[in-house]
């Protein structure tokens, strides 16, 4: 079984069509990885699917970086 | 078009039974959407059948969110895709503003507007991730041009047209275009129940000086659901024999 964090690489190197090595934890979605506001919606969807669990629009908007998403997912699962 | 999938609201009957037929001539598969009439609707989906599509006829209320999530979950279970979305569900509650309850107000608003509302927001993760989908938003000549008697659903039919647009700009770059269709004074159900001199006053400011038929408008639906219409997004086509020239 994939850790959390490698499967949250796996999800956003697809996504957003960049490089696993690109997906570090203190990489921006909308600067460094050139997320527009549609894919960020489509990644909190995705992870939505992927762990199970719903992401409010609140936090989800907290979301700025892959560090983020990976410490809200291990605090949700 | 041949072999995608559509979902149509409001399919049994009307404007909404002919653009499933239409869709179905051109090879499209098509969930056939009823809220209250199974027989209709399923003898809608066996005429579908005939063209050589798959057709299932399936009830759901527009107007309520759980509902619609419930009926597009089943139709991309079953289909496996949705290409095409087709908003026609649509009530009216006609009657002078003054006499106009408040429940008449929300239930055609509820149905006419957040129904489109509702059934765009359930598909439009599937189309995301397919990265294509058509969404045709069925308004009404009188959400332009105003109406006596209709404050309801005349506000619910020019709301259609902002929130087509909305959804346009937004899923733009997904490959999902969305427009909208302003029918005139179409042969159906719904306009049959218009008082004569109502009818006859319609009339006279269609230059076409006719009533349209169910196939016009179902035809139009079909060129916009079609890759003859990708360069067309966010866009109203007035099907009404003239009676509004934007």
């Amino acid at each position: 079984m994939a850790t959390i964090n490698e499967r949250i690489t796996k999800i956003v190197s697809e996504r957003l069509g960049v490089d696993e090595t690109e997906v570090k934890k203190e990489a921006t979605f909308k600067e460094d990885l050139g997320a527009d506001s549609l894919d960020v919606v489509e990644l909190v969807m995705e992870l939505e699917d992927e762990f199970d669990l719903e992401i409010s629009d609140e936090d989800a908007e907290k979301i700025a970086t892959v560090g983020d998403v990976i410490e809200y997912i291990e605090r949700h699962q | 078009m041949k072999g995608q999938h559509a979902l149509v609201t409001g399919g049994s009957r009307g404007i909404g039974k002919a653009i499933c037929l239409e869709l179905a001539r051109q090879g499209v598969n098509v969930a056939v959407n009823y809220s209250g009439n199974k027989e209709k609707a399923e003898d809608v989906a066996k005429e579908c059948q005939s063209f050589g599509v798959d057709a299932l006829a399936i009830q759901g209320n527009v107007a309520d969110s759980a509902s619609v999530q419930a009926m597009v979950k089943s139709v991309i279970e079953t289909f496996g895709s949705l290409e095409i979305l087709v908003n026609n569900a649509g009530i009216t509650r006609d009657t002078l503003i003054m006499r106009m309850k408040e429940e008449d107000f929300d239930a055609v608003i509820d149905t006419n507007l957040k129904g489109v509302f509702n059934c765009a927001k359930a598909v439009s993760r599937q189309m995301m991730k397919q990265r294509y989908g058509r969404i045709i938003n069925i308004s009404s000549v009188v959400g332009v041009l105003g109406n006596a008697g209709q404050a309801n659903y005349v506000a619910s039919k020019a709301g259609v047209i902002g929130l087509t647009k909305s959804l346009a700009r937004e899923l733009a770059n997904r490959n999902i275009r969305a427009n909208a269709i302003a029918p005139g004074f179409i042969e159906t159900e719904m306009t049959d129940d218009l008082p004569a001199e109502t009818k006859e006053e319609l009339l006279k400011q269609i230059p076409l000086a006719a009533l349209g038929k169910p196939e016009d408008v179902a035809k139009v639906v079909s060129f916009l659901a079609s890759d003859a219409a990708s360069y067309m997004t966010g866009q109203t086509l007035h099907v009404d024999g003239g009676m509004v020239m934007p």
